[in-house]
This record gives C-alpha cells, structure tokens and sequence, in this order.
C-alpha cells in the first residue's frame, strides 16, 4: 500500500471500565475529525474491571498512527493494537435480518439464508428474523440479495476482532 | 487499609491535598462547594485565594504551577463557577501546564434531573481536560484525589477536573494516603529506547548544519541545565518556540531566539536550511512550521517527547524518541561523549559563518525617535523595561496577554532562566495575564512580577484588581496602549484591504483612575521622554500598579511568515527590504 494512501485499521483498545471511557473514546474520534467505520464495546474480563473496544476507521498511514497515540494517552487506556498491522487477524459482525413478504419471494429468501448459513430465529407466516454472522463483507452481500425480497429492518452488532495464532494484545 | 471514618468528604478532602503538598488553592465559594469550605475555614494548613472570576482561578493557578514547576490548584461550585473555569482548563491543557480543578456538583440523587446549578461538568469539561472524575461513592474520594494529582504532573502535564457531588462532602469518609504506583494503567514512559538514542546520535555526530528545536517540554521537564550542557557540548545553534523562553539563556551566543511566525530570520532560515534537526519538548505547531509542505524540506528529523501522539503529529520525522526531556538529554550526553566519531567541524564552523550573516540581519530592528514629545514604539517600550529590570538584584517574571504586546514581550525581553515566562501559547486566551501574575506573585512573594499586556486583553479580566488589592499583590500591568486590538488591526491590515472592523477598543477607560478604584497606583507615558521615569516610578512602588504606555497605533509585530508562507518566505519590518511572497489563498483562511 501506498505511505501515503487510506488504509483501513482494525484497532483494538482495552480500558479500564469505568464511568465516562466510551464517551472519551467517541469524543476523540469526533473531536479530532477521525472516522468511525464501527465500534463496538463490552466487559472481558471475569471481574469485569476492564473492557475491549473494537473500532474500524480509515486513513492515512500518518493518521492512523496518530489514533493510535491519541487513544494511547488517554488514561483509562491500557493497551492499543493495530490488528491490520500486527499480523493475520479474524473480524467477525452478527445481524438480525428481518425480512417481510410472502410467496416465491419468501422461499427465495429462505434459500438464500440456507447457502449463507444464516440461522432463522423467529418466524411469521409473513416474515423470518436472519441472524448471520460473518465477516462484514459476506453481511453485506447477503444484505444486498435480501433487499429485493422483503429487507424490512436490520440490526448489527459491528465488529469483533482478534489475532491469529497464540498472539494477544 | 487502616481507613479513619470520622471525618466528613470535605475534611478528606482537604487531608489529601494537604498531604499532596498544597499550599495554595485559587477559589470562589458557591452553594454546592460550601462544605470545602467549611472544611478551609476551620484550618491553617492551606492558604485560599479568593479571585473574582472562575477563569482567572485557573489562570492564577496556571502561574503559579509555571513559575514554581508544581500543580496549582483550583475550587469553583457547580455549574457556573466550573463553566466559567472552562477557558482556564483548556489553556492549561494546550500548554501542558499540570492543574487540579475541583467543581462542586449536585447531590448524587439530583445528577441528571437539571437541578439548581447543576451542568454536566465532566462532560463538558472532557475534551478540556487531560482527565476527569466523578465522584460517586465516598470510599473513592481519597484515591481519586491522589490520583488526579499523579495524572496532573505525570507524562505531558496537564489539568484534571475532579467533580464533586454535594452529598459527598458531607457525609463521613475514608481517608487513605497515596498508593505507591500513582494510578492502576496509566504509566506514561520516561526512559528513551536506546536503539533510537543512538540512532539519533549517528544523525547528529554527522550533522554539518544542525539545529535544536526546544520548547515547553525543557520546562515541563526542568531539563535546562542539561539543555545547556548538551548546546555547550555539541557547538550545536539552539532556537526556542515561544513556551519553551527561558529553558536556553537569551545571552547565550548559540541562541538564535525565537522561532515561528514572529521569530527571528537567523532562527527560521536556520531551521530551513538545516540538514539536521533535533526537536526537544516541542510540537511543531503550525505557528512554528510555516506551509508544511514546505518546512526544513532538506533535513532529517528527530523528535523526542513525552507524548508519542506529539511525534509525527504535523511533521514526519526520521527518529522518534519517547521519553522525558532530561532523561533523553543526559543519554545524548552520554552517548556524545562516549562516541569516538568527531563531529563535523569543519562544516559547523561554516554554518556558523552563515547564521552570523542572517544575524546580521538584525530582523528585530525597530526604530525609535528619540526626540522630546515622540511616540513611543512599543518595542521600545518593551526594551528599556527589560533595560531597567535587569539586575536589579530580584528576581523577575513576565506574563502577557494576547496579542502583539506578547509577540514585541517575546522578542524584547530576554530570559536567562527558566519558569520566569508566563503567556498563553496555544490557546492564546487573551485574560490571561493578569491572573497568571497574581498566581505567580503569590508563589513568589518577593518578586518582582509584570503582566505585560494590550488595552483590550487586559479588560477580560480586570475584575482580578480586586484580588491584588485583597492580597498586597504588588503585580505591575505594563500596558502598551496602541488603542486597538493590534493583532487583529494588523491582520486587517496585511490581509483584509485595511478594512479594520471592529478592531478598534473604543471607549476605553482612563486606567489611571481605573488602577486608583482598585486601591492600584494609575501611571501614564504620552511619549519617549517620560518612559523611563514611569517605569523607574513603576518600580519604586510596592503596590499593584497599572503602567498605561500609549505606544504608536500602527505599529505591526514584525519580523513576520504570513500564514501559509514557509520560513524563508518571511516578511522583515520597516528598514527591511520586504521579501514576502505574497499570502496564498490557502494562508487566508489560517488564523
Ligand atoms: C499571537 C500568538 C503568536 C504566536 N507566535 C508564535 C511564534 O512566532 N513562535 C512560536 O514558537 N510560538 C508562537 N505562538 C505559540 C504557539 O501557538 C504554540 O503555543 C507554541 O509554539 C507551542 O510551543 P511548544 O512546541 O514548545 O509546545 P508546548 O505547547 O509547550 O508543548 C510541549 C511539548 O513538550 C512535550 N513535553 C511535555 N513535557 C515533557 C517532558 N517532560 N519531556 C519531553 N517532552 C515533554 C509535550 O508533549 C508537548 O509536545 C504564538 C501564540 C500566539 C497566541
Ligand atoms: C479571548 C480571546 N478573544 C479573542 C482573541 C483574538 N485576538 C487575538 S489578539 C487580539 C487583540 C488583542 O488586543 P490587545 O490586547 O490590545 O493587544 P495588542 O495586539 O494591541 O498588543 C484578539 C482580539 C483572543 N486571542 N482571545
């Protein structure tokens, strides 16, 4: 990739869960221009004193590289991880689909559903609730094959991400 | 933990700050801080200054930590007193200037309900602050305010908020000393990476036309004398940005004096042509650079600081060097002196040869009638209080305010030591001088203390005459009373067709009389031949005094890189010819 060209980054951050860290996060981002392509946070540890952020932006190298030191001083951050850069990484999101309709277009949707391995999770004689899980882009395609069959609502977690390997952060 | 429940929050309170050593909180009472103090009432141990207005608490407390290279701490109530210290924490945040702040909230049961002067002080107060608590339970409080005094000095300084809810206050809580470790994560680096110290070493042993660029970080990190010895060492030229006055003595012969927008011609055109580039404690800020795509375009760069997030923030630069400012400057040292390699001498004493010549240039000329009756040119001004404060036997400190007084302040007085320079850099809070004074006065009782300032900015917070008067605060306010806000007249000048709207401070008050209300000592100069005598009566007084120098109107700060323009694109002042390139229509809409 080119120094000076965008890149994508998948970026993992590990807080101390306390009062006020996401807003700090998300107000970086925000006051300082950066993009957020997804966030996502919860508790990781079993005395739930931390958290793990997952965040996916885009940039410059240089802008990358200053995300990463401006999440790094903030205080309740322990620890920052380029997962793009540090080695092979697996990026994984969840959807809730909901499609509406009936007929041929109902059966297709279910095919469909079937060959991307979507589960069916609720179902109506006039709708199904999809819960999928890939990686984003196969979300996205199933999304798109879905829309001319009854696409009414779509909700999704973003995304989760850890390295390859023995590797942690 | 051998946890004392007798005493309320606010006695807790005020145990940790004692026991962090505070003698000074800069403060205004209001309902929701009551308890505090009635806790300050009922002791000797620290000392509350009562100032007029919330920001000036801060900026009071800003100077007062600058001058003495400790945290200044500050007490405002709830909503308007913290809304009020917002200006204040976001100046001492862009100057990493260590500050603890604490609000009074609302009881705990009334957070979120919009009760009576209830703000969401931590969120506001967020992205103005290095941190910020909450204090919900009443076993925290002793902690938090421990560690808010670690996070405040600790890596790049700065302010904390600690916000304190009513319910708190009052009820019994745990005392608990400081933890040895200071905070549970946040363990900023000090120590550089050696690989990158001796990476650096190889760039500079070879270097035939270096530069130090140092700022605010020397200071932050009293890295002066070593900053010194580093300069003496290599033979290196050092130049310093408008934070960093003082860390390098002005008289030294390798001290090329200020660089940036308003800096001198030799340090700019030094920094252009230079092959390589040590920055230390500095930021690149745009003040500084210039077009970036066109600052020290030939040179590698190291930069070593604090903060990694300062590193490759504007500029890219070759080596980066984490780590505090004298920690990298003892290994430099070390490594310079261990290192057989001779340094380019040869080559040295030719850029030597070079520097002399933009020297000679003598970019801060300015020129001074000195007929009976003449106007008196504010650089002048600035010069011959610099003349006549000099070795006089105390020691001195400056603050400014915003403006063109503070650039002629920066160029004109000449610091031989640092923590003496208090002004408001990356902010530029104009108001600022004044309470930064008052703090410093009150950290140095026996300085001799001087704001110099603008007509204008002075009135943003004039109310603080009344804290001087409390407190026989002897501050000086050298005022250089051009009747405009000069900056921006001459900005309109240069770059808006001389369309000067709005600039113009109408209605001024008469300052003699303004300093008399306030219990002040009111001096005026009209002209060159009463200058000295006010000054010298200036002196001789032992009580706050307010100098109004009407100085020349039209006066612009020169020497001068119009925004957007790169360093040897600089503009030179009168007597100067003029070799200014001109402002692009990508400058204009820079500030
Ligand atoms: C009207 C006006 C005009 C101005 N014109 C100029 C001008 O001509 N020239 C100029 O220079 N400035 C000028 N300024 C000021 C400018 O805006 C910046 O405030 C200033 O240049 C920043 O100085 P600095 O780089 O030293 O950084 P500071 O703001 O002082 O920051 C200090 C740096 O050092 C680091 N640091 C802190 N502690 C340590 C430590 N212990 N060890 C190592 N590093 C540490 C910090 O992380 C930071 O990167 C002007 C301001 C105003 C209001
Ligand atoms: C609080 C604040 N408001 C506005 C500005 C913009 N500003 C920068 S310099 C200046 C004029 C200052 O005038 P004065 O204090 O008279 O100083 P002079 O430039 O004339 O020396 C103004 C309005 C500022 N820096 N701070």
């Amino acid at each position: 990739m080119a120094e000076n060209g965008f890149r994508s980054a998948t970026i993992a951050v590990l807080v101390d869960n306390e009062a006020g860290v996401l807003a700090r996060v998300i107000g970086l981002f925000s006051g300082r221009g950066y993009n957020i392509e997804s966030l996502t946070v919860a508790p990781v540890d079993e005395s739930r004193l931390h958290s793990r952020i997952t965040i996916v932006t885009s940039g410059t190298e240089m802008v990358i590289e200053q995300i990463k030191a401006q999440l790094g001083r903030l205080v309740p951050v322990g620890r920052v991880s380029d997962l793009t850069r540090e080695g092979p990484h697996i990026a994984r999101e969840m959807a809730l689909i909901k499609v509406v309709g009936e007929g041929e277009k109902r059966h297709e949707s279910l095919r469909i559903a079937e060959a991307f391995r979507a589960r069916v999770i609720d179902a109506t004689t006039g709708s199904f609730v999809f819960e999928l899980t890939g990686a984003t882009d196969k979300l996205d395609a199933f999304l798109d094959l879905m829309r001319p069959l009854g696409l009414a609502e779509v909700s999704r977690t973003g995304i989760a991400a850890i390295a390859r390997g023995p590797r942690t952060i | 933990m051998s946890a004392d429940q007798t005493q309320s929050g606010a006695e807790v309170i005020l145990r940790a700050l004692k026991e962090q050593g505070v003698e000074v909180i800069f403060g205004y009472p209001g309902g929701a801080v009551l308890p505090i103090y009635d806790a300050i009432f009922q002791q000797n141990a620290i000392r509350h200054i009562l100032v007029r207005h919330e920001q000036a608490a801060v900026h009071a407390a800003e100077g007062y930590a600058r001058s003495t290279g400790r945290v200044g701490c500050v007490l405002v109530t709830s909503g308007p007193g913290a809304t009020n210290a917002v200006t204040g924490l976001v100046d001492a945040l862009m100057d990493s200037i260590p500050v603890v702040c604490l609000t009074g909230q609302v009881p705990t049961h009334l957070i979120g309900n919009d009760a009576f002067q209830e703000a969401d002080t931590t969120g506001i107060t967020r992205p103005a602050t290095k941190h910020n608590y909450l204090v919900r339970r009443s076993e925290d409080l002793a902690r938090v305010i421990h560690e808010a005094f670690y996070v405040a000095q600790n890596g790049r300084p700065g302010p904390v908020v600690v916000d304190l809810p009513k319910d708190i206050l009052i009820a019994p809580a745990p005392y608990v000393g400081p933890s040895g470790n200071g905070h549970r994560t946040y363990k900023p680096r000090t120590e550089p990476d050696r690989a990158a110290i001796a990476e650096a070493l190889r760039l500079l042993k070879g270097a035939k036309r270096p530069i130090l660029y140092t700022g605010g970080g020397i200071i932050n990190a009293g890295a002066s004398e070593l900053l010194r010895e580093f300069v003496h060492l290599t033979g290196f030229p050092c130049t310093s940005t408008l934070m960093g006055l003082g860390a390098f003595p002005a008289s030294d012969p390798q001290f090329l004096g200020m660089l940036g927008m308003h800096g001198t011609y030799e340090a700019n055109l030094t920094m252009h042509g230079c092959d390589v580039m040590l920055a230390l404690g500095a930021r690149f800020d745009d003040r500084v650079t210039g077009r970036l795509s066109a600052f020290s375009p030939g040179s590698k760069k190291i930069h070593a600081d604090i903060d990694p997030s300062s590193i490759n923030k504007n500029v890219a630069v070759d080596v980066a060097i984490v780590g505090d400012a004298g920690r990298v400057l003892a290994a430099l040292i070390a490594a310079w002196k261990a290192d057989e390699t001779p340094p380019e001498r040869e080559a040295l004493a030719a850029w030597w040869r070079q520097i002399d010549l933009w020297r000679a240039r003598d970019s801060l000329r300015f020129v001074q009638s000195p007929a009976r009756g003449a106007v008196i040119k504010p650089q002048h001004a600035v010069k011959r209080l610099y003349e006549m404060t000099r070795g006089i036997g105390r020691e001195v400190y400056i603050s400014t305010e915003v403006g063109q007084h503070q650039m002629w302040a920066a160029q004109h007085y000449r610091f031989e030591k640092p923590n003496r320079w208090m002004t408001s850099g990356g902010l530029g809070t104009m108001g600022y001088g004044l309470p930064a004074a008052m703090g410093v006065q009150i950290a140095h009782p026996d300085a001799l203390v001087i704001d110099i300032a603008g007509e204008a900015s002075i009135l943003m917070n004039i109310q603080e005459m009344g804290t001087l008067a409390q407190y026989r605060l002897p501050v000086k306010i050298f005022i250089l009373n051009n009747e405009y806000m000069g900056m921006v007249r001459q900005w309109q000048e240069l770059l808006h067709g001389g369309r000067y709207s709005e600039s113009y401070s109408a209605a001024l008050p008469d300052f003699v009389k303004l300093a008399e209300s306030f219990h002040a000592v009111g001096l005026r100069a009209r002209s060159v031949d009463e200058l000295d005598g006010v000054i010298a009566q200036m002196l001789a007084t032992d009580k706050p005094v307010i100098a109004d120098i009407m100085v020349d109107k039209a006066e612009n700060c020169f020497p001068m890189i119009p925004s957007g323009a790169a360093h040897n694109e600089m503009i030179l002042g009168v007597g100067h010819e003029s070799e200014a390139a001109g402002i692009t229509d990508a400058g204009l809409v820079l500030v």
